[in-house]
């Protein structure tokens, strides 16, 4: 493509743009509705479950899903599945939102530093070799090793193991960006590297890492499932997704329902980010429409 | 050789040199008393001292990390605590297991991946395509080990088409080992299997609207010919990019497919070993999996400088 699609610069803000390409997308926005939804159950989950998550009924186990006062039935203590759930998702997006938050509060300096100066590039791609060397599970293994299993040692653990791409995806844009003309006025004008980067360059990445971001957390979310699942991540009695299809295989012929229920929540949550992320990305980069 | 390779190796020692240290240095950082933790709690002074001596911990860091290295090259990595056996000889029965399972798996997930893949780029816009996104879709959003959980439910116990659990080993009976391994395989390729698909795509629809594959069009070509001449040729590329990408996240599925397959494979021998606080083989399995991780990289980058020649002379991206 050697021409540039000059009718979307046109039209007027980069906010107006974004929002009206998403309004066109009925997959990306029912990936921004599910996502509100989600954020809201996460926020305000003490208010929604019926129950304790850790609240044991120990008359009732092993209800089956419509019975009445436990909606999604209750797991092998009684605990009410429908209250776990809403808490589980609450730590789901909590180690997403810190995972990200580490590969972005890492990766983005890393990444804007290793474009802008080709000379620290060689240092920062090593050491990001070096992290890619570890898979996120490995890491997880070590940390649990080293301080015992739990949600921020899961965290630490996915967000480690994203920071090199963070760092990569940061690192391409600046290189981009560099070379743009108004950067290049700036650097005739004399500014400094800091304003340069910070004032100049930063502000046009923010589009990729937020993009970024959105691919990130479903990795996280299921990464904290896997790893809780493994008994890697957050602990028992605490509600996580993972920790509650770990349980559920454990009976899972006597109660099948109790392992229908999380694996759906995960793929809810993950569904959201990733429609969301995808239509975010249609609408923050022209080139790759995929109309 | 060309500079690019030369370059490569050098960057892969040097990765390889430095995540040697971190592990010696993860391994230093563990809570505990490590000659304690061998000798036993009640260890009497002069025992503990005597296995110190044995371990080498009363020697100086630098020499303890090359008596490591040099250790861990001579495939010694010590004795397990908890089971007493070589921990070389637990990676030997194991490691065959994983292997395995992730070749079967990888292998189902490029059948997969690019069928699916050139099928969404070929019917663009028509509903083989939509099918195609779904199905990628889901792959992305749904957790594996949840859906071999349910498969184990549905497809071993119910409708008893595949074992629910066990292993039995490729070597002594391949058909049944095969078999063995056919769901836990296609569990751990459905998340690998839809990224397959997305790139395959991608770049499918990159080609076909390049020039060349215009003018082999222009020179009456046939339809499938030029899909397959150049436009899975491509994907290749893409395939063995994402193969070597997505090999951490491939590392990490195997431990949660055996764990629920209940398959006697490296992963267990991790979980195993840190729910144990069994620190030489904890030291060792993060050792084995970093070098394997490396070195596969590595290999990665040398079949992708050997298919996509530009890489070997253009330089970084």
């Amino acid at each position: 493509m050697a021409l540039i699609d000059t009718s979307q610069l046109s039209l007027g803000s980069g906010r107006g743009r974004i929002w009206r390409s998403l309004r066109r997308n009925p997959l990306g926005m029912l990936g921004g509705i599910m996502l509100i939804l989600v954020l809201l159950v996460a926020v305000f989950a003490p208010l929604l479950a019926p129950y304790d998550p850790t609240q044991v009924h120990f008359d009732t186990p092993f209800q089956k899903p419509g019975t009445v006062g436990f909606p999604l039935g209750t797991d092998d203590l009684g605990r009410d599945i429908l209250s776990r759930i809403i808490f589980g998702t609450r730590a789901s997006i909590q180690v997403g939102m810190l995972s990200v938050a580490l590969a972005v509060i890492v990766g983005t300096p890393l990444g804007l530093l290793s474009g802008y100066w080709r000379w620290l590039d060689g240092i920062v791609s090593r050491v990001t070799d070096l992290m890619l060397a570890f898979p996120f599970l490995i890491i997880a293994v070590g940390l649990a090793a080293i301080n015992g299993a739990s949600l921020a040692n899961a965290a630490v653990a996915l967000g480690i193991a994203q920071i090199p791409t963070m760092m990569r995806v940061v690192r391409a844009e600046t290189l981009r960006v560099k070379e743009l003309d108004f950067v290049m006025s700036a650097r005739a004008m004399n500014a400094s590297a800091p304003r340069i980067l910070g004032q100049h360059i930063l502000p046009n990445l923010l589009s990729a890492v937020i993009v970024q971001a959105t691919v990130i957390i479903p990795v996280a979310v299921i990464g904290e499932a896997i790893l809780s699942f493994l008994g890697l991540g957050i602990q028992p009695p605490a509600a996580s997704l993972g920790i509650m299809l770990s349980d559920a295989q454990q009976y899972i012929f006597r109660a099948p329902s109790a392992a229908v229920f999380p694996g759906l929540a995960i793929a809810a949550i993950c569904l959201a980010f990733n429609l969301f992320g995808d239509a975010l990305r249609d609408a923050l980069d022209p080139t790759s429409t995929r109309k | 050789m060309s500079r690019y390779l030369l370059n490569r190796l050098w960057q892969s020692a040097l990765t390889l040199v430095l995540a040697s240290i971190v592990v010696f240095i993860g391994v230093r950082m563990l809570p505990g008393d490590p000659a304690l933790a061998m000798a036993g709690e009640e260890a009497d002074p002069e025992t503990l001292a005597q296995v110190r001596e044995s371990l080498g911990l009363d020697k100086p860091i630098l020499v303890q990390y090359l008596t490591f290295v040099s250790n861990a090259l001579r495939g010694d990595f010590g004795v397990s605590i908890r089971t007493g056996a070589p921990v070389s000889d637990l990676i030997a029965t194991t490691l065959p297991v994983t292997l395995w399972l992730s070749a079967y798996a990888i292998t189902i997930a490029i059948l997969i991946g690019i069928l699916t893949g050139v099928i969404a780029a070929r019917f663009k816009g028509r509903w083989p395509e939509w099918i195609a996104n779904g199905f990628a879709l889901i792959g992305l959003s749904v957790p594996s080990f949840w859906l071999g959980i349910l498969a184990i439910l549905y497809l071993a116990v119910t409708l008893g088409w595949f074992p629910a659990s066990g292993y039995v080993p490729i070597g002594q009976n391949p058909l049944v080992g095969l078999y063995y391994l056919t769901l836990p395989a296609i569990i751990l390729a459905i998340g690998l299997s839809a990224v397959i698909m997305r790139q395959t795509r991608a770049s499918m629809l990159q080609t076909m609207s390049a020039d060349y594959v215009r003018t082999a069009r222009a020179k009456g070509l046939g339809r499938f010919r030029i899909l397959f001449r150049y436009g899975l040729r491509n994907s290749l590329i893409v395939v063995v990019t994402i193969v070597g990408l997505q090999l951490g996240g491939l590392i990490s599925g195997a431990v949660v497919t055996e764990r629920i397959f209940g398959l006697p494979g490296f992963g267990k021998l991790t979980l195993d070993s840190v729910f144990t606080r069994d620190y030489p083989v904890i030291q060792a399995v993060v050792l084995v999996v970093t070098v394997a991780y490396i070195v596969i990289n590595l290999g990665v980058d040398i079949l992708y400088s050997v298919i996509n020649p530009r890489i070997r002379v253009g330089g970084k991206n």
